[in-house]
């Protein structure tokens, strides 16, 4: 009941907000007038930001990898001194609205121009997949209602206020959307860190000393290594493959098309440097409680599941949180041994590449009620010098932001306002996304390409036409998600880092790049980043053929260093861009005299 | 333009060793203690953390907070000393 209450109420306040700020020209739709505050920018900035996987997903993934975890922490943080330093002040002087905007003018070529476009727009799309699918998570989750309706209530709000506010209205819902999701995410780790270790902070709490005495992390550690896991604080992949990671997953947070467009509200160059800085102030606020969320979730998960005699809980016994997850088909029990206990440990449960359980249309139950999966495994061996029994459980990653309040028996208002937070994170996020399609259609590829003679009402009603468009195709992804929303995401971060960031960069610190080097660095940047992952991913290539060991994630970062490789060796062999061109490099890089963000 | 073009070169030149001066810590910190010698620091306890772990997941992006803050007030400065202020 009370999760109605806190999602409605925001939903009403998002609409109210969107009424409240239209958009009237394209200058207000693209740009909101340019004239919005650094801490709005940076709270709007930091919304935007942080989508479905850094509220849902990061907390438990970390749950579950552990150190190797820090890639993404480092990462998703790291490319905002990237943004402040290399990027964001240039941009802004530069004076566009899009980035597509900027690589065409400064590279003086419509080629170029419709490059932006492309990455924009894949970039952009993969993404917003993977939020319409956060959204329907917890609407069936909460709210009992079935996924696609859940989608398309999600997608119905984003309409409304995207299409009618575009960027000024969505900077002000997303102001109002970073104050839900960062209360619904610090409250239930204040509560967590708490009750767990009795520091309210879990920045602190992380390394605090246990009863027991025994710290947090050490007691991880030992209770990972009883149950045949790898220790928390030890590293499994190798140490290059998580450099690769990080510097992919930094310079892709640096080259997000939706991310950069929020530096060209602001009114001066001087804001755009202050509002990175608010911005990161903003991140780091949730970022910095995630490991402890982490942490204690799998200190609670574990002691859960196993009992506190370390045997296994019956299933009749067990909280209503877990059979509530079984039933929106996130985890699984197969009964292995026969005992009627629940089990946690290392190993599959269930057959298969990932050993999720596959249930089968209708609801097949178990003598003790336990939904029965068609891939569930038939022996019960384990390592029997590693660990204590066999695993019998499948805990899907992204439950454990979510399940962590029900876990942790907190009030049932905590349960609520953390479900509205997920939907304000994967709503500001995608409204923004969507932004950015319906800008670089209607801009880039209407106006500046196809038919430079349309006046702005007409721009205008093509962005909310593209806007209609994509809204209605991220939905039915949300609808039929690809079965590889995660491996999609890791594509958008690393096509931004190995074609969008360097030819910005090479942009704005190498004034003799033109238009060939810039067009072969950004094709070789792509192709190659987007034909590895997809050998690897889709196409059944193998992991030992890896690139120097580089996992598909973390190839964006070989993809950076060819694509500056090769711009800056076609650009020797060919003619240097116009002197006017030179000129205009060099004034983008005073700040004085940036005026308004302009079209023209 | 005001500004001449020698003194904007060398407004150029110092906001580059600026950037090249808070990169350098950036890097340090990120790469250097969470990834290249993480090892190394976790011998050492920090708050009950071991201190390459520590600044994996939480040391470093604070420290990226500061930076971003520090290269904010420094090109105010910049800004100033060379007239180019808005």
């Amino acid at each position: 009941m009370l999760s109605y209450l806190f999602i409605g109420g925001s939903f009403l306040l998002y609409i109210g907000i969107a009424v409240w700020a239209r958009a009237g020209s394209t200058k207000e739709f693209y740009v909101a007038g340019g004239g919005v505050h650094p801490i709005a920018n940076g709270m709007a900035t930091a919304a935007d930001w942080m989508s479905a996987a850094s509220f849902i997903s990061l907390a438990g993934l970390i749950s579950f990898v552990g150190r190797d975890g820090s890639a993404y922490l480092m990462g998703w943080t790291g490319g905002y001194v990237l943004l402040a330093m290399l990027l964001a002040p240039y941009l802004r002087k530069f004076g566009k609205f899009t980035v597509p905007d900027f690589v065409g003018d400064r590279y003086e070529s419509s080629t170029a121009r419709i490059i932006g476009v492309v990455c924009t727009i894949v970039i952009s799309f993969t993404y917003v997949a993977g939020q319409m699918r956060g959204v329907g998570i917890v609407f069936s989750r909460y709210l009992h209602v079935d996924i696609n309706t859940g989608v398309i209530l999600g997608m119905a709000i984003v309409f409304f206020y995207a299409v009618l506010g575009g960027m000024k209205g969505i900077t002000y819902t997303q102001v109002a959307q970073y104050c839900v999701l960062i209360l619904a995410f610090t409250v239930p780790s204040f509560f967590l860190s708490a009750q767990v270790t009795g520091h309210i902070l879990p920045q602190i709490g992380l390394g605090a000393t246990l009863e027991t005495g025994q710290s947090v992390l050490a007691t991880l550690d030992q209770l990972s290594l009883d149950l045949g896991f790898a220790q928390y604080t030890a590293g499994k992949k190798s140490t290059f493959d998580i450099f690769c990671l990080t510097v992919a997953l930094m310079c892709g947070t640096a080259g997000l098309p939706h991310v950069i467009v929020r530096f060209f509200t602001v009114p001066r160059v001087k804001d755009a440097r202050t509002s990175a800085g608010y911005a990161l102030i903003f991140i780091a606020l949730l970022y910095t409680a995630i490991p402890g969320v982490a942490g204690f979730g799998r200190v609670n998960l574990i002691q859960t599941l196993n009992g506190p005699d370390n045997t296994g809980t019956e299933y009749a016994e067990i909280p209503s949180w877990f059979k509530n997850w079984e039933n929106a088909g996130l985890l699984g029990w197969n009964d292995r041994n026969g005992d009627g206990k629940i089990q946690y440990a290392a190993g599959a449960a269930f057959d298969g590449k990932k050993g999720k359980p596959s249930y089968a249309e209708g609801d097949e139950r178990g003598e003790f009620g336990q939904r029965l999966a068609s891939n569930a495994k038939a022996d019960a061996n384990f390592d029997a010098a590693k660990q204590p029994f066999a695993n019998e459980v499948y805990v899907d990653r992204d439950i454990m932001v979510l399940a962590n309040p029900e876990i942790a028996q907190l009030p049932a208002w905590v349960i609520a306002l953390v479900a509205a937070g997920a939907v304000a994170a994967a709503l500001s996020t995608a409204a923004g996304l969507l932004l950015v399609i319906s800008t670089a259609i209607a801009h880039d590829l209407m106006k500046k390409t196809i038919n430079p003679n349309i006046n702005d009402k007409q721009e205008l009603m093509y962005a909310r036409l593209a806007a209609v468009v994509a809204i209605c195709i991220a939905g039915y992804f949300g609808i039929n998600p690809p079965g590889f929303v995660a491996q999609v995401v890791a594509l958008a971060f690393g096509i931004a880092s190995a074609s969008v960031f360097p030819t910005l960069m090479l942009g704005i610190f190498y004034k003799r790049m033109n238009t060939q080097g810039a067009i072969a660095g950004m094709l070789v940047g792509l192709i190659s980043t987007v034909g590895y992952m997809w050998y690897f991913v889709f196409g059944g290539g193998d992991s030992a053929d890896y690139f120097m060991g580089v996992s598909p994630g973390g190839f964006g970062a070989i993809g950076m260093v060819l694509h500056f490789v090769v711009a800056i060796v076609v650009a020797s062999m060919t003619p240097p861009p116009s002197e006017e061109m030179q000129r205009i490099v060099e004034d983008l890089r005073i700040p004085r005299g940036a005026g308004e963000a302009h079209a023209h | 333009m005001s500004i001449s073009s020698e003194s904007a070169k060398a407004y150029w030149g110092e906001n580059l060793r600026i950037i090249m001066t808070y990169l350098a810590i950036w890097f340090v910190v990120s790469y250097g203690a969470g990834i290249l010698f993480v090892e190394q620091l976790d011998a050492i306890s920090f708050f009950g953390f071991p201190l390459g772990f520590w600044f994996g997941q939480q040391g470093s992006i604070f420290v990226f907070v500061v930076l971003i803050w520090a290269y904010v007030a420094s090109m105010n400065k910049l800004d100033e000393k060379y007239d180019v202020q808005e």
